[in-house]
């Protein structure tokens, strides 16, 4: 509609060739309101995205500190060695291995169930608002209390090791080189559930009931209606889920830091955000935290990519 | 080409912006520091989170307000943060750092004074002579690389071996005398203890990998052990040695036979009652008052030294000045009067932390006839290590704690292979400058 509107000759006919149009309206574009009305929040863009992305650019190619204001310093270019050293360093390497093995749990799983449960949450069940509320409370809940009670589940004499008896891991889930990360990737998966399953709840009202009784007439049961008229109808919204969940996977911090006691065992659990966290500000080498900072984002860039060409192929 | 030339401006927006950032990065521009040294005014100091001191800190700063109305001192707790480290760092980078904080690590001391955060004590005149004549010899380990003082340091918090006389009685080990002079004592008495089910663990120190945890397992007996190394001296490791070693040993025994869990306890394990026994200091007995019937003996080593002849870790917490200070004078002329004799006898009184000046024992004489419980931790902080003041110090303790993470709590390497692959490179650290 709007492109429509923005491309309808002037009723004057006094509108000039874009070629003459100058600078100031290659710029503002066809439409300066609208212009106007965005610019707000692309000044907040570039104030607390672009600014600081930028900064870590350049910080990354340097030899940078953080100094008091008036402190004369040196801070010399050094070209691709902050990146040298980040990459040699096993540590960094072995902490985006353990997202790669987050991310590979926690995605999938985040899409399975989320669906699944707004599916379930989307029928005509009883006590729906209450599960709907239960789901939703972990995702609101401050992550320091929550870490508090799996802790609680998943210590060595915790609940879920008792109840497993004999089975029980040993060493146990936490202090387990091997299961250290993906029960990190399941906790997350727990707590952020009920965000995605808004997202699918919202995009199942979309999904048109007539799609289901001609699925019904056709002889399809639930499962097979599930399947070829649930999962393609809330497509859009599986390209959403798989994007969030990879974006605030990648970014994860605060399970390692607190669940594990700073990506133990022996780095098993540690995270690239926390390694860059510990670099970058407790030990004081912002440059080092900047370069795999910088990493970290061409890496999801190329993951959300590949997930968007391979999840959202139908819409495009 | 529409598409192209918006492109384009963006492109050239975001290369302005890394331009601009850049440009920040070269800007800064010199102070006036000599005339800040003799400035006089109002001025703002932090407190630590403690209870205890932040009664302390606030009398301390009525008393001199009292005394000083046209030279008002502030006093506030460090803003809450993942740790006062990152706080007082972010404060330096912004230069809203208070003049004075009386809660600064001596390890992260190298890395505030790399920022340009730090005053010198020895800029003022009689600076360098009021750090030595308060703490004597001990003021030399508090040095920094350029052979000044930029911290003073205040009050330590010798660490020993705190044990539960209610557990030990329980396991029938002598509660008024307890084996735990050398390693081998301190592990038959651990066996004895987790064997007689007195606690679950014979001792919890935090097995997480956080950079500061080994002043709390390994420091304190490489410190007695070696009679008084520090981590690091004179620019080289001291840890991968036959001392070193043995301590690592030893703790890996203590996990290998799980008298020490390795996994991370959410509370005070002692206060629990989870642990038979702790590693830590003074400070920590007023949390006990009324939980905890305890002892405290100084922490082992293999072959047993005498108290009087035991090192540990200090546990330190000392005051420094920070250069977005303007009144100077005054924060000096604070910083004088809030660790006077005086000032120290009322720290001492209130949180049972040991002011670090010469012969505390000696100088508050009544407090501990008053406390005896203190007066084995007055006697360590005779002898007490603390933290080597060299460059990369956190970055150093945080690969000593990798290498001894993954050998001695998780033994998934050998101590001694784990010490010496971690000495090859705190001594590259060590070495940047």
């Amino acid at each position: 509609m709007s492109s429509r509107l923005a491309t309808a000759p002037s009723p004057t006919g006094s509108a000039r060739p874009a070629g003459r149009r100058g600078l100031l309206g290659t710029v503002l574009g066809k439409q300066p309101i609208g212009s106007a009305f965005v610019a707000p929040y692309l000044v907040f863009l570039a104030a607390i995205f672009a600014y600081p992305l930028a900064f870590a650019v350049y910080m990354s190619f340097h030899d940078y500190f953080f100094t008091a204001p008036g402190a004369i310093v040196d801070r010399p270019f050094v070209g691709f060695d902050n990146y040298v050293t980040v990459l040699s360093d096993p540590a960094v390497r072995r902490s985006f291995l353990n997202v790669g093995i987050f991310l590979v749990i926690n995605v999938p799983l985040t899409v399975i169930l989320s669906l699944v449960l707004a599916y379930g949450l989307n029928s005509a069940i009883r006590w729906r608002t209450f599960f709907r509320v239960s789901y939703y409370v972990p995702y609101v809940a401050a992550s320091v209390a929550v870490v508090g009670v799996w802790l609680f589940l998943f210590n060595e004499n915790g609940l879920v090791n008792t109840v497993l008896g004999p089975l029980a891991p040993s060493p146990s889930w936490l202090v387990n080189s091997k299961l250290a990360m993906p029960t990190i990737a399941i906790y997350v998966t727990w707590k952020q559930l009920g965000f995605f399953i808004l997202l699918y709840l919202a995009a199942l009202q979309n999904v048109s009931k007539d799609l289901y009784e001609a699925a019904s007439m056709d002889g399809a049961g639930r499962i097979k209606s599930f399947w070829n008229v649930t999962v393609p109808g809330v497509r859009p919204a599986t390209t959403l889920v798989v994007l969030l969940a990879t974006v605030t996977g990648a970014n994860l911090f605060t399970e390692p830091y607190l669940l594990t006691g700073g990506g133990g065992p022996n780095g098993a659990s540690a995270s690239p955000v926390l390694v860059m966290y510990q670099k970058g500000i407790e030990q004081g080498n912002p440059d080092i935290g900047s370069a795999i900072g910088v990493l970290l984002v061409i890496g999801v860039l190329l993951l959300a990519l590949i997930e968007r060409r391979f999840v959202s192929k139908e819409d495009r | 080409m529409k598409f192209r030339s918006r492109n384009l401006i963006a492109a050239l927006l975001a290369v302005g912006l890394a331009g601009t950032a850049a440009a920040c990065g070269g800007s800064d521009s010199g102070g006036d520091a000599d005339a800040a040294t003799q400035a006089r005014g109002a001025i703002t100091v932090w407190l630590s989170n403690n209870k205890e001191e932040v009664a302390w800190g606030k009398q301390m700063v009525a008393a001199w307000n009292s005394a000083h109305p046209d030279q008002k001192v502030t006093a506030q707790e460090i803003p809450t943060g993942k740790s006062s480290e990152e706080v007082i760092g972010a404060a330096i980078t912004a230069g809203n750092a208070p003049c004075l904080i009386f809660n600064t690590s001596p390890a992260s001391v190298s890395q505030f004074q790399k920022q340009g955060g730090l005053v010198a004590l020895d800029s003022f005149s009689d600076g360098k002579q009021y750090v030595e004549d308060r703490t004597g010899k001990t003021a030399e380990q508090y040095k920094s690389t350029d052979g000044k003082y930029y911290q003073l340091p205040w009050k330590d918090n010798p660490v020993m071996i705190f044990y539960n006389k209610k557990a030990f009685a329980k396991a029938g080990i002598d509660t008024a005398k307890p084996p735990l002079a050398t390693y081998d004592e301190f592990l038959a008495t651990s066996r004895k203890l987790v064997a007689a089910k007195a606690a679950k663990a014979a001792i919890y120190p935090a097995p997480s990998n956080e950079f500061y945890q080994s002043w709390f397992d390994f420091y304190p007996l490489f410190a007695a052990e070696t009679g008084g190394k520090q981590l690091v001296e004179d620019g080289k490791s001291q840890f991968a040695s036959d001392e070193g070693t043995k301590v690592a040993n030893f703790w890996r025994t203590m996990y290998a036979e799980k008298l020490a869990p390795q996994e991370k306890y959410t509370g005070d394990a002692f206060v629990d009652g989870t642990a038979a026994m702790a590693v830590v200091g003074p400070w920590a007995i007023a949390t006990y008052k009324g939980k905890v019937e305890w002892g405290a003996v100084p922490v082992p080593t293999s072959a047993g030294k005498p108290a009087s002849e035991t090192f540990t870790f200090s546990d330190a917490k000392n005051v420094a000045m920070y250069s977005a200070c303007k009144n100077r004078g005054t924060a000096w002329d604070v910083l004088k009067f809030a660790t006077s004799k005086e000032q120290d006898g009322m720290l001492l009184e209130g949180t049972g932390q040991m002011p670090l000046r010469n012969d505390v024992a000696g100088t508050y004489p009544e407090y501990f006839a008053k406390n005896p419980d203190y007066k084995s931790f007055a006697d360590q902080a005779a002898r007490t290590v603390e933290v080597p003041n060299v460059a990369n110090s956190i970055e150093i303790w945080q690969t000593f704690r990798d290498a001894y993470s993954k050998s001695v709590i998780f033994g998934q390497q050998d101590p001694g292979a784990a010490l010496d692959g971690a000495a090859q490179k705190v001594d590259q650290l060590a070495a940047q400058s």
